[in-house]
């Protein structure tokens, strides 16, 4: 019994790498899905990063929107980029993280304002989080945000 | 009071400016919270936790700008702007800040 713990011990970094695998693509596909879903049902609400929209509509109402999202990178996604260090060169297992994250983002600056038809300049912006000892922790936090404007009937 | 971060506001005119406005707030995350996020970052996936506290972190920092601008007279702030950093070990700073200005 006593062995049979050591041995786990022993492997426990490989058996984190193969968890963290599994879970990270289970968590993954699952949030594509979601965030495709999302995209399609918000698709005739515009954004855009310039801060003038050319309309002959009246304007209703405009306000600031904000929305965010805290992501992390999973242990083998980590391990990963760890070796993507030794070479150098883009870093593809954190692009999907981010790719998610800033899309999440902008997902809920939409759902938060579900009336508007435009956001007029539209800021993405993103801040790594740091541990307890001072270094980036894997998480990210990605903010999206800017005007939304509704236009009268 | 309204705001946007574009350098008017659509469908109003702007009659008085009275500069610029700002709030921050720095928060550090629990011990709890912490632990949980750990936990999370081996699994991969949204920290819930963390854009929460972030979240209120962000409110709170508008809040004090709103408060500063209604203390000038504006009713509303343009072109406001977000920035984060994190200043020290667990704990971010949020800091938004934007012009005031009287629309009618």
């Amino acid at each position: 019994m006593g062995e049979v713990f050591v041995a786990l011990i022993d492997y426990l970094p490989l058996l984190l790498l193969v968890l963290a695998y599994l879970t990270g693509r289970f968590v993954e596909r699952r949030h594509y899905r979601s965030i495709k879903r999302r995209e399609n049902k918000t698709l005739s609400q515009a954004l855009i990063t310039s801060e003038v929209f050319e309309t002959d509509r009246v304007v209703r109402s405009a306000e600031l929107a904000v929305g965010s999202v805290v992501v992390s990178v999973d242990y083998f996604k980590r391990a990963l980029g760890a070796f993507r260090n030794i070479f150098g060169g883009e870093v593809r297992s954190y692009a999907s993280v981010l790719d998610r994250g800033k899309r999440e983002a902008l997902l809920r600056l939409k759902e938060a304002h579900p009336d508007a038809d435009v956001f007029l300049n539209c800021r993405l912006q993103t801040a790594a989080l740091l541990n307890q000892q001072g270094r980036g922790s894997g998480s990210v936090e990605v903010v999206a945000y800017g005007t939304a404007v509704t236009f009268g009937k | 009071m309204i705001l946007t971060n574009v350098e008017s506001l659509p469908g109003k005119v702007i009659v008085e400016h009275y500069g610029l406005v700002q709030g921050s707030s720095i928060r550090a995350k629990h011990v709890g919270r912490d632990m949980m996020a750990g936990l999370k970052n081996i699994v991969g996936g949204e920290l819930k936790g963390y854009t929460e506290l972030l979240q209120e972190s962000r409110a709170q920092a508008t809040e004090r700008m709103k408060t500063q601008a209604e203390a000038l007279g504006a009713n509303a702030v343009i072109n406001v702007r977000y920035s984060t950093s994190s200043v020290a070990q667990g704990a971010a700073e949020i800091l938004c800040y934007g012009t005031a200005v009287r629309v009618e």
